[in-house]
């Protein structure tokens, strides 16, 4: 990495740690979410879809301002958690938090997906020999899902590193502290010279971004193959 | 154990109103189609509410909707073999099955894996995925998984209903071990008389969600009226021994003091079995019949004539080996002047007894 500036590696790093939290963070709530806009039938279920989904079709920046109004220090729910010491307005914390929610509805759609596609029946018949609900997810529905879930989590992964606009929105461009790659090549672009440094940062996110999608086909493929027998 | 079931559910084309009890032994659900079989075995199984009912074994009570109680699937001990087999398909065979085995109490009678797998002769597929198992080994295994979960009650779903004939001569006879060899009670579903013959400790016929009749094999298989195929379901069945191995390829078997041949049949002398003789398949005779074709001729009195819908008539005549049952036509019967109690004999053709129709040993209590 050599070739790499302190601000670029800087930005790199910062990253690679904001879209791993918000990966990791979101992928409980994703699968649960997902299980039960797949498989259970309640109120308010379209609601719940439609809010799934609202990063998806809304414009990031309305949602970084939306989520300024709500975790900013002045919002509700940024008050409340700056009582138990956690800020998350201007820190990169703030920036997984916007990076996971822009990257949620992938995560579900992915993981939504793959449930659907085990057949209910064999979730009744591992019922029929004993095993409880909690007990037949383990066992049956989540390790056939688990293709599923790795691809909705490397997709989430790969589109949390190109957050751009919630997260600017948000948490605004400190280098350091919430500068992520997209931003910094924004900033680079923005200052005379700064273009060779903004190439530099748009090529490792290329990479990265085709690694993913390629790691993704790659898991699937291997899971399909494994259930399939070979 | 003995199974009592009592069941109140309607569904869009369907009224389901039944009640019967059921001996040890094999309680067979025949009927069409459309007639709630499966609605009855999924209630059992708890993965269907019913509207109104009780089901118990013995005095273990699955559900009952007077009493507010149900129990969820898990909670039943059930050994569930589904038409489809439902093995997991992310788990070799090993894994399937010791699936049930994971969640059944620790102080439950538990067969022996390694009885069970010799059993059903599956020990070579053990490391296998379901997906590279055929239609037949992955039904064998579906049992095993069933057997091995130490079930209280076994309910199998037309099991055999996915395979082709060959497969399901393959498979019949691990049932008719599962019956004789496992104190289990089992509650399976078909639509097929042969399977009814040869597995059947007692029938319930059902039609349109009722249960028209309940009794053994022998007396539901002989009535046209419950038969879900029709007059050409209706047959008798036979308690035989296996007497000799012929070098032409006939096995001769004894009934009663008669004689019957078949086609060779790979069971031993001296075994015990039950064979299925349709009734469409057996003329009758008012005198010894001389140069037939036929090697099977039974002597006897007619019992009774029970005239269907159309032309035909269902005849029954008492014979040393059993009551045989003949489909006739109704002139045919007033031409040999045919009436209960009069002599007649009955004319089997050899290759009518398809091997399908001949069972395995017969159990301890089994009705035939």
């Amino acid at each position: 990495m050599g070739w790499l500036g302190p601000a670029e590696l800087e930005a790199l790093r910062l990253s690679l740690r904001v879209s791993f939290w918000a990966t990791l963070a979101t992928l409980p709530l994703g699968i649960f979410v997902a299980y039960a806009l797949a498989r259970w039938r309640f109120p308010g279920r379209q609601l719940l879809n439609g809010l799934v989904h609202l990063p998806l079709i809304l414009p990031p920046v309305v949602t970084g301002y939306l989520l300024l109004l709500t975790f900013g220090v002045q919002g509700p729910l940024g008050k409340l958690l700056a009582e138990i010491g956690i800020v998350v307005a201007f820190r990169w914390t703030g920036a997984a938090l916007a990076a996971g929610i822009m990257a949620f509805p992938l995560m579900v759609r992915a993981i939504r997906l793959s449930i659907e596609a085990v057949d209910p029946k064999l979730e009744q018949a591992g019922a029929t020999l004993g095993a409880s609900q909690p007990f037949v997810f383990a066992t049956v529905t989540l390790p056939m899902i688990l293709p599923g879930i790795i691809a909705g989590a490397i997709l989430a992964f790969a589109k949390a590193m190109g957050e751009f606009g919630a997260t600017i929105t948000f948490v605004s461009n400190i280098p350091g502290q919430t500068q992520t790659l997209p931003s910094a090549v924004y900033a680079f672009l923005q200052v005379p010279g700064g273009e060779e440094a903004a190439t530099r940062l748009v090529i490792i996110s290329i990479i990265i971004a085709m690694g993913a999608l390629l790691l993704s086909e790659y898991v699937g493929r291997r899971a399909a193959a494994r259930v399939a027998g070979s | 154990m003995s199974l009592s079931v009592r069941l109140k559910h309607s569904l869009p084309g369907i009224e389901l109103d039944l009640s019967f009890d059921a001996p040890p032994g094999v309680t067979v659900l025949f009927g069409r189609s459309g007639s709630g079989k499966t609605t009855i075995v999924d209630a059992v199984a708890g993965l269907l509410r019913p509207q109104a009912g009780r089901v118990a074994v013995d005095d273990w009570v699955l559900f009952d909707t007077d009493k507010g109680l149900w129990l969820p699937p898990h909670r039943r001990r059930l050994g569930y073999i589904f038409q489809e087999g439902r093995l997991f398909p992310h788990l070799t065979v090993r894994q399937n099955l010791a699936f049930g085995r994971w969640f059944a109490p620790r102080n439950a009678q538990r067969e022996n894996p390694d009885k069970v797998i010799e059993m059903l002769g599956i020990g070579h597929l053990l490391d296998r995925r379901p997906a590279k198992l055929s239609g037949g080994e992955k039904q064998r295994v579906a049992i095993g998984r069933a057997l091995l979960a130490s079930p209280r009650l076994i309910l199998a779903d037309e099991p055999l209903a996915a395979l082709d004939d060959a497969r399901k001569a393959e498979i019949l006879p691990y049932f008719e071990r599962l019956r004789d060899e496992v104190s289990v009670p089992i509650l399976y579903v078909t639509h097929s008389a042969a399977e009814v013959a040869r597995l059947a400790t007692s029938v319930v016929a059902l039609q349109d969600g009722k249960a028209l009749r309940h009794g053994p094999a022998s007396e539901v298989l002989a009535d046209p009226s419950v038969a879900p195929a029709g007059v050409r379901a209706v047959g008798a069945v036979l308690r035989v021994k296996v007497a000799e191995h012929h070098a032409d390829g006939l096995t001769e078997l004894e009934a009663g003091g008669s004689r019957l041949f078949l086609p060779k049949i790979p069971h031993r002398v001296g075994e015990q079995l039950r064979i299925r003789i349709p009734a469409q398949e057996v003329i009758l005779s008012d005198r010894k019949p001389e140069g037939l074709s036929a090697l099977n001729v039974l002597e006897g009195t007619v019992d009774t004539i029970r005239a269907g819908e159309g032309p035909g008539a269902i005849v029954s005549v008492q014979t040393p080996a059993g009551a045989i049952l003949a489909r006739v036509t109704r002139r045919s019967v007033s031409a040999l002047g045919l009436a209960p109690g009069h002599p007649c004999y009955a004319v089997i053709k050899t290759v009518a007894l398809a091997p399908q129709d001949v069972g395995g040993r017969v159990a301890a209590n089994g009705q035939a």
